[in-house]
């Protein structure tokens, strides 16, 4: 009797999880599909190849060019500036730090817990900064807001490859006679190469579809930007914008734009993939 | 003599790989069988069989038999936890449950249906007890299994084995990450124990084999090269890959 | 690599970054702070926590309704998402075949790589409509759909891939000898699953509910656009509310415009940031307590 009751209660726990599963791979087809289902058909080679012309909120001609190319500054300038910082904080915990355990997880918490700060915090953050600097909404303010929002997953993910590295490869390279930053640079690097491809693209992936943090620190323009100190458009912003439209011409480019940054996010995805793999091959483990 | 368990033709597969081939064993009861061979030649494998451990494992393909006490256990589908119940595990390391040391032993009473509270706490004190664990722990029972020495973990996962009541007690290294002491005092425990018991235990020293076992398997590449009583194998082996192996030379 | 050479060179930079990280939250809270001074002097702290009265002309900042929605609004998305994501996890690494997991793992990486505005866009589409066409009716309620569930449910499909995957984790940590030391003593799978592997993965299953609170209290786009936006205590969950990072959002324009509604808002990130924190410590201590337990 017992035994039934609980064979009958795995059953009724197997069912609920397989149906979680399937929910879960329903609702990420569904996103996709209803996404490109809208946007797709607003979508034009206009839409891609031109930046808003007069009347275009209006639903006169134009297209999102400046968002797209805004973006794409927005995400490389701030995957660099956390790579440049990152990695050597990265490499330091792990190699230079490496025998205070207690020093390298408190920073571990640390960065963990700056990872839950919203990104609203830091564009709030950022912004009122730049009042007090006098400097005006700009991409290279966005650039350092939004590096300094993903610096935190860029170092942990690198972090996360290089504390599993063997002591041995320390040992092995230090009494080879080179120094640490040797270590780090030269040797420690080729370890990690698919970790740092793999943060990367996931840094870039949220950093080009962050919206919070940008709202206050790019400001929005229709044309491209032509240095650092200008402001710039963000496809996230742009979408968002449109989408506030009353209009329905403006409201279907909206839905083209969310088609547009789905398919950069599903592509990072997959180049992120085939990239990792590849990097993969040179690991000792 | 007088045979518990009965293996006839079985071969194992995982995957593509053959892992055990062809093997015949009987098992005698209230004697301890050591295990011997060199790593990788299917003695894990092997004690997952009889208790079932390997249904765990994936794109396993077995045929053959296993009986124990002339029933059927490789192929039956009814009743896996009743087969478990009656071979208790040691494993390599020991593996308390994430819980303190009253309830580990408790746990195994417990999921078998047992809930009458003094019964459970006069099995807990007698099984901690039969492993001479009970004056050690007996002031700390609400404590963490994790905080005691690996060697007082190990006798304590014993002791929990014991608690169910098997007939059968499957051991897999079980001094392998243990100090000397903590060793001799397991393999005490198991010579005393084959009086209600039938050992089975899967060892690298050739040692400790001389010292405990009564019956001998020697296996290699997944199967069985020798298999006598301890004095038939120690003192007189029959294959030539048997004597390398007790002298020493073996590769 | 001759740069590589000099140590202290690179060993400088190195030790910078680190310290603009580790000084990064002490000067946002500081900065945080210092701007809603103003604020905290002009209001007493319980008006501002526990006032409704949101009157910015007259200098009266009572944040309790919109922090009301936040709570609410993330309560109800870790409601749906962790039971969701438990199951999902034990069931990919306790029963399914290994291959099973090498499918799912993409799709949970491509879902937690989709940016917020998309999910927004996608409330918008469906889950919006939904409500208010097929949920609310049901219930017998009439709604525009954009409200305190719909905000909820986009959240908590944007939390799922991050709460999976660190559960995934945990549950692949744990070696296979434990739960088989249960099943080796006549325990079924599932006792062991409910008695050993969930205590076992306890502490990780709090950090992940942490983690997912988090994201999901700060979120700001996309549950801005489905959420309604109406600061009020909402009766029922169909019905429209205002979550603090929403307010912080939509009001960035006019901040400068009226006396102390900048430093308002800024204590509103505050309050986030302090929630935030709170948990994540709170959660760390629990976590730290359990396992001198185990
Ligand atoms: N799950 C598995 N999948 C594939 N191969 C496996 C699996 N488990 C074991 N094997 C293979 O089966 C063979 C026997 O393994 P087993 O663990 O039984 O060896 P063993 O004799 O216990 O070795 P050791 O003394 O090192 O513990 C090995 O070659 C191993 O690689
Ligand atoms: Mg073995």
């Amino acid at each position: 009797m017992r035994k039934k009751l609980l064979a009958l209660e795995e059953h009724f726990f197997k069912l609920l999880m397989q149906l979680s599963i399937a929910l879960i791979v329903l609702v990420l087809s569904l996103i996709v599909f209803s996404i490109f289902y809208r946007g797709l058909p607003a979508l034009t080679w206009e839409m891609i190849s031109q930046t808003p012309k007069g009347g275009y909120y209006f639903g006169k001609e134009g297209g999102v060019l400046n968002a797209i190319v805004g973006s794409l500054y927005l995400a490389l300038g701030a995957t660099l500036l956390a790579l440049i910082m990152g990695l050597p904080v990265a490499m330091l915990m792990n190699i230079h730090l490496r025998k205070f355990k207690r020093l390298v997880n408190s920073i571990r918490f640390l960065l963990d817990l700056l990872w839950g700060i919203p990104s609203i915090v830091y564009g709030a953050f950022g912004f009122s900064v730049m009042i007090v600097l006098g400097v005006k909404t700009s991409l290279l303010a966005g650039i350092i807001t939004v590096a300094l929002f993903i610096l935190p997953i860029m170092i942990r993910a690198i972090d996360e490859v290089l504390k599993n590295v063997p002591v041995g490869l320390l040992e092995a390279s230090m009494s080879l006679g080179s120094n640490k930053s040797q270590t780090s640079f030269m040797v420690y690097i080729r370890q990690c190469s698919s970790a740092i491809v793999t943060a990367i693209m996931i840094s870039f992936g949220r950093a080009i579809g962050d919206a919070a943090s940008v709202l206050f620190t790019t400001g929005y323009t229709d044309s491209i930007p032509t240095s650092l100190t200008q402001p710039t458009a963000t496809l996230p912003l742009s979408i968002f914008f449109q989408l506030s439209s009353p209009i329905r011409e403006v409201q279907n480019r909206a839905y083209a734009s969310a088609a547009i940054l789905t398919f950069i996010i599903l592509f990072i995805s997959v180049l992120a993939r085939v990239l990792s793999n590849k990097y993969n091959k040179n690991k000792i483990s | 003599m007088e045979y518990k368990i009965s293996i006839q033709n079985l071969n194992l597969s995982i995957g593509k790989n053959k892992i055990l081939k062809d093997i015949n064993l009987n098992i005698p009861k209230n004697q301890v069988t050591v295990i011997l061979g060199p790593s990788g030649c299917g003695k894990t494998t092997l004690l997952k069989c009889l208790n079932r451990l390997i249904d765990l494992e994936e794109n396993v393909n077995i045929s053959g038999n296993i009986f124990l006490d002339g029933e059927d256990i490789l192929h039956t589908k009814s009743d896996l936890p009743g087969i478990r119940k009656k071979m208790g595990l040691l494993s390599q390391r020991p593996y308390p449950l994430p819980m303190n040391i009253y309830d580990n032993i408790a746990y195994g009473l417990r999921i078998n249906g047992l809930h009458n509270k003094h019964l459970i706490c006069e099995s807990v004190e007698n099984h901690l007890k039969q492993v001479s664990l009970w004056d050690e722990v007996k002031d700390r029972l609400k404590e963490p299994a994790s905080r005691l020495s690996i060697g007082q973990q190990q006798r304590l996962c014993l002791a929990r084995g014991l608690a169910v009541e098997p007939e059968i007690i499957l051991a897999d290294e079980p001094t392998s990450a243990l100090d000397p002491l903590s060793s001799t005092a397991i393999e005490k425990k198991f010579i005393e124990l084959k009086q209600d018991y039938t050992l089975v235990m899967v060892t690298h020293i050739l040692r400790q084999a001389r010292r405990i076992a009564d019956y001998v398997v020697f296996m290699y590449l997944g199967e069985i090269v020798e298999h006598g009583t301890a004095d038939e194998f120690f003192n007189h082996p029959k294959q030539e890959q048997t004597k390398a192996y007790l002298q020493g030379t073996f590769n | 690599m001759r740069f590589l050479k000099n140590e202290r060179f690179l060993n400088f930079f190195m030790y910078l970054f680190l310290g603009i990280i580790i000084a990064m939250p002490i000067i946002i809270i500081a900065g945080l702070f210092y701007k809603s001074e103003s604020v905290l002097h002009a209001n007493s702290l319980s008006d501002l926590l526990f006032s409704t009265e949101w009157k910015p002309f007259q200098g009266k900042f009572g944040f309790y309704s919109y922090i009301y929605s936040s709570v609410l609004v993330t309560m109800l998305a870790l409601l749906i998402s962790v039971p969701i994501c438990l199951l999902a996890a034990i069931y990919l690494t306790q029963y399914a075949k290994s291959v099973y997991l090498k499918v799912i793992q993409p799709v949970i990486d491509i879902l937690a790589g989709i940016p917020s505005i998309i999910f927004g866009v996608w409330g918008i589409l469906v889950i919006v409509p939904l409500i208010s066409k097929y949920l609310a009716p049901f219930f017998g309620i009439e709604t525009a759909g954009y409200s305190i569930l719909a905000g909820a449910i986009v959240l908590s499909v944007m939390i799922i891939p991050f709460i999976l995957n660190i559960l995934l984790e945990i549950f692949k940590s744990i070696s296979k000898e434990l739960p088989q030391a249960s099943i080796a003593l006549g325990a079924t799978k599932w006792q062991t699953i409910k008695y050993v592997v969930l205590r076992k993965a306890f502490p990780g299953i709090i950090s992940s509910i942490v983690f997912g609170l988090s994201r999901a209290f700060g979120e700001t786009i996309a549950v801005l656009m489905v959420v309604g936006n109406v600061a009020q205590i909402p009766s029922n969950i169909f019905q429209p509310g205002y979550p603090l990072p929403a307010l912080i959002a939509n009001n960035y324009g006019e901040m400068l415009s009226i006396p102390n509604y900048d430093s308002a808002l800024m204590f509103a990130a505050l309050i986030l940031l302090v929630i935030v924190l709170f948990f994540n410590l709170a959660a760390r201590m629990l976590i730290s307590r359990y396992e001198t337990k185990l």
